[in-house]
């Protein structure tokens, strides 16, 4: 233990580092390359390797590590757009965040591995294979991380973050005894399933980060524009309930899919819906009590919110008791989308599968309770399975894909597997397939 | 003339909420009810396929027969679609698939028993008609009519329906949804007092936003390029008042029991490029009411602003909330919150329909479908000429959106933005 919280200070010093491929790779591509890459040298730079960028331009030198203010790959930046030396030139000029990341990238030393070519961006992505391949190489590209601690990280642009926690990998008892009160059949047989070590959001997906997503507009990054987004909600989605630090609800399995796909986009970390067995590995946390904190419902108020406590509506994130590795609100305020197709019966038939794949729209299994229910849904081992009903305030025909108008108590949160999938299961994960009406 | 004379009241509503649960077919019916309904629907868009889908599930031997669009791909892609949710139920022959801005006649002549009323808004009083006259049962989307010659003549084939033994059951979802009407009767128990204000809003984003002109294909007529884009013209609409914050008018009449109000004043305009099209995108509209309690409905429908969708009653005891939170509920001198199992109400008004066919004890929705549409179309009438617009001057208006005639490839220019102040009240 006293390792890990040693590699955790190192880890977190260095996260602060600017990240070349992530983080500066995709401006440079955006900005400069259409002009200054291997087919056009105006002003007689190029500046799709390190090695031509150090050779400078014409008019002085370009980049010179460790001096922002002596480089002009940063000082023409500056420039008011009106000015002819400003760069990028006649497109919109760079945002003080991309800036500031190009700033503090030259104060670090530069970095840019000497074999990294840049090339101009692709621009004509669609949702498909091919795209997932791009964000696959992406987030490979990244140093992988050796060891898991807490994180939080921001939406860059934005001041939108998120916390991640460390789920360690492990065996666990999945489901519920017969003695236990209010359990229900399909939350057996008990079965031991293997876990794989995970980050899990510490909070639901609030508001604030889902809205990113809602509300997106085509930017500097095709691939991240070319995730398919939800429609535009047309009336208040919160119901009043609230938006700033509330969680995120009435969103489809497909919208929940597609929103962590988006963030692996925006991040370059891979996330995904977690596993109804990752779900409640994580709930119990170590416990195999009916609730994370033991067996006695009269508890709950201090861990959750629920119908007893919530006054009629999801309340913020966080604002209870965590479980013992964490986690807020895994027990109630909204229920959670899992991976899994819903049988009632699957624990009986697993055998070595991480998750029940996706063969029909509904029904998917939902986890947790929310504000809305008693306290049985709220038990760790307690199953719900999604309905067409959730939809029903939608008059039309096909029926939105995107929204659950009616399940105003439903959310999700997501996980970051240690190990990278291959692109082909992080296809499967994002597109469940089935989500049509 | 008072339109509330044939109101029917929350007992009447209550029976419709017991047909409906009688919708799966009660013993005495069933020697009747292998009898096939047919079933046509007029206008395919998103919402004519989900009333399609409704009526089909709300009787076990309703069948789809004929549909009328006048867009082919339009009935091709809806076809599609109600073959996945309703597979044999849908029975439409090619030469049963009608296409035009007539198209709605061939579907009446074609043997169909009910028809579902789904094109914009402003074809809805002459679809109406044609299919009273010609004896069918009708579904009535709202709002029923875009102008106030147009609520005169829906309201004379409601007494026409009546006459016949027709259905005439309105879109008017609200009315069918367990909830709003376990709502309305505490309003009518008295659980808050009495009412002396209304508060309504519906802001949200465009609906249809109108693409700028220079989009518009070379050779498209004037009326297939309005037709297309019918949110965004009055003519086709009735404007975003009258066409979607309808539903909150509606919830207004209803808790005033459905009576007449005096007289109203509105604001409203446009903020965002009309790109040739003439609706407003917001208005704010004070109703008065004989007993001197108000009505406030507001609404907006722009990008990137703050939206809600909710209804405040004001008592003299308390207050009603709706949409503020996921149930209604009532704070003050009572405290109450629905408790009772949601329905779907879509579906609720097409359970109510084919019931009361089955039945023979027809529903008429038809005079509070046009008071609600009217009591809309004042406030925009309101909000249009800046000047205060009393019922009678309403429901006695001859303004006419609606062209007589229309073309498919005819020519038409639509009147521009209403100007306050300059704008004629007629």
């Amino acid at each position: 233990m006293r390792a890990a919280i040693f590699l955790l200070t190192l880890a977190a010093a260095s996260h602060a580092r600017i990240d070349f491929v992530r983080q500066i790779k995709p401006i440079l591509e955006t900005a400069c390359l259409d002009c200054h890459g291997e087919k056009r040298s105006y002003g007689g730079l190029q500046m799709h390797t390190r090695k031509h960028v150090e050779e400078g331009a014409f008019k002085g030198k370009v980049l010179v590590p460790g001096k922002p203010d002596s480089s002009l790959l940063y000082t023409l930046t500056l420039l008011p757009s009106n000015v002819a030396r400003a760069m990028p030139p006649g497109g919109p000029a760079l945002t003080p965040e991309q800036k500031g990341l190009i700033r503090q990238w030259i104060i670090e030393g530069a970095d840019w591995p000497v074999t990294l070519e840049l090339g101009p961006p692709k621009t004509d992505f669609q949702d498909d294979k091919e795209l997932v391949r791009e964000l696959h190489r992406r987030i490979s590209e990244r140093q992988p991380p050796h060891h898991m601690e807490p994180y939080r990280e921001t939406i860059a642009g934005t001041n939108v973050g998120f916390d991640m926690v460390p789920i360690p990998g492990g065996e666990f008892t999945m489901g519920s005894p017969a003695s236990e009160p209010g359990r229900r059949n399909d939350e057996g047989p008990r079965h031991t399933v293997k876990i794989a070590p995970f980050w899990m959001g510490k909070h639901e997906v609030t508001w604030d980060e889902y809205r990113l997503f809602q509300f997106a507009k085509a930017g500097v990054d095709p691939a991240v524009d070319a995730v398919a987004h939800p429609t535009r909600p047309y009336v208040e989605m919160s119901f009043g309930m609230g938006m700033h630090g509330f969680p995120a609800i009435s969103m489809t399995h497909h919208a929940a899919s597609k929103y962590a796909q988006w963030l692996s986009a925006r991040t370059g970390s891979f996330y995904r819906l977690p596993t109804e067995a990752e779900w409640e590995y994580a709930c119990r946390a170590g416990t195999n009590t009916a609730y994370s904190f033991g067996d006695d419902p009269s508890q709950l108020g201090e861990y959750a919110w629920f119908e007893a406590n919530s006054n009629g509506k999801y309340q913020k994130v966080g604002a209870k008791n965590p479980n013992p590795w964490g986690l807020h609100d895994m027990l109630g305020n909204v229920m959670e989308w899992t991976l899994d197709q819903y049988a009632a019966d699957f624990y009986g038939r697993r055998g070595q599968l991480a998750f029940a794949p996706s063969t029909t729209p509904y029904p998917h299994s939902v986890r947790g309770g929310s504000w809305n229910d008693d306290p049985s849904p709220c038990r760790c081992a307690a199953r719900a399975s999604s309905d067409p009903s959730w939809k029903m305030q939608d008059p039309q025909l096909p029926k939105s894909i995107w929204y659950h108008t009616d399940a105003q108590w439903l959310g999700f949160r997501l996980v970051r597997p240690l190990q990278t999938p291959s692109p082909e299961e992080m296809y499967a994960y994002w597109n469940n397939g089935v989500e049509k009406e | 003339m008072s339109m509330t004379d044939s109101m029917p009241g929350r007992r009447k509503f209550l029976q419709t909420g017991a047909l409906a649960l009688q919708a799966g077919f009660p013993a005495v019916l069933s020697a009747q009810s292998a009898q096939p309904i047919k079933v046509g629907v007029v206008g395919c868009g998103g919402r004519g396929t989900g009333a399609a889908a409704q009526a089909l599930k709300a009787d076990d031997y309703a069948e789809l027969t004929a549909v009328a669009d006048v867009y082919q791909e339009r009935i091709d892609s809806s076809l599609e679609r109600l073959r996945r949710a309703a597979g044999p139920k849908v029975k439409v022959e090619k030469e049963k698939q009608f296409v035009g801005l007539h198209s709605y006649q061939d579907l009446i002549a074609s043997g169909v028993d009910v028809v579902l009323l789904a094109t914009p808004p402003g074809f809805r009083p002459q679809h109406l008609r044609a299919c009273i006259e010609a004896g069918k049962h009708v579904f009535c989307e709202k709002p029923v009519a875009v102008d106030s010659p147009g609520v005169r003549n829906v309201l004379e084939s409601a007494a026409l329906a009546k006459q016949k033994n027709l259905s005439l059951v309105s879109g008017f979802c609200w009315r069918y949804s367990n909830q709003i009407r376990a709502t309305m009767d505490q309003l009518r128990n008295g659980a808050i007092g009495a009412i002396v204000g209304y508060y309504a809003t519906y802001y949200t984003s465009p609906v249809k936003p109108m693409p700028p002109a220079d989009t518009r294909p070379a050779g498209i007529s004037d009326v297939e390029w309005q037709i297309s884009h019918w949110y965004n013209f009055s003519w086709l609409s009735g404007d975003g008042l009258v066409e979607q914050a309808v539903h909150s008018v509606d919830k207004i009449a209803w808790a005033f029991q459905d009576a007449d109000p005096v007289s109203c004043v509105a604001v409203g305009g446009r903020q965002i490029p009309a790109h040739g099209g003439n609706i407003f995108d917001h208005f704010e509209v004070n109703y008065l009411f004989p007993n001197g309690a108000r009505a406030f409905m507001g609404c907006r429908q722009i990008e990137n602003c703050y939206n809600e969708n909710a209804d405040y009653i004001m008592g003299s005891k308390g207050q009603i909330t709706i949409g503020r939170g996921p149930l209604p509920r009532i704070t003050g001198e009572k405290t109450w919150s629905f408790e009772g199992a949601r329905n779907d109400m879509y579906q609720a008004e097409h359970d109510a329909l084919f019931a009361s066919i089955r039945q023979g004890k027809p529903l008429n929705d038809g005079v509070w479908m046009a008071h609600s549409t009217l009591l809309a179309i004042m406030g925009r009438m309101a909000a249009y000429t800046g000047q205060q617009v009393t019922w009678e001057q309403a429901l006695h208006s001859n303004e006419l959106l609606t062209p007589l005639s229309l073309a498919w490839d005819g020519s038409l220019t639509v009147p521009g933005l209403p100007r306050p102040g300059v704008t004629q009240l007629l």
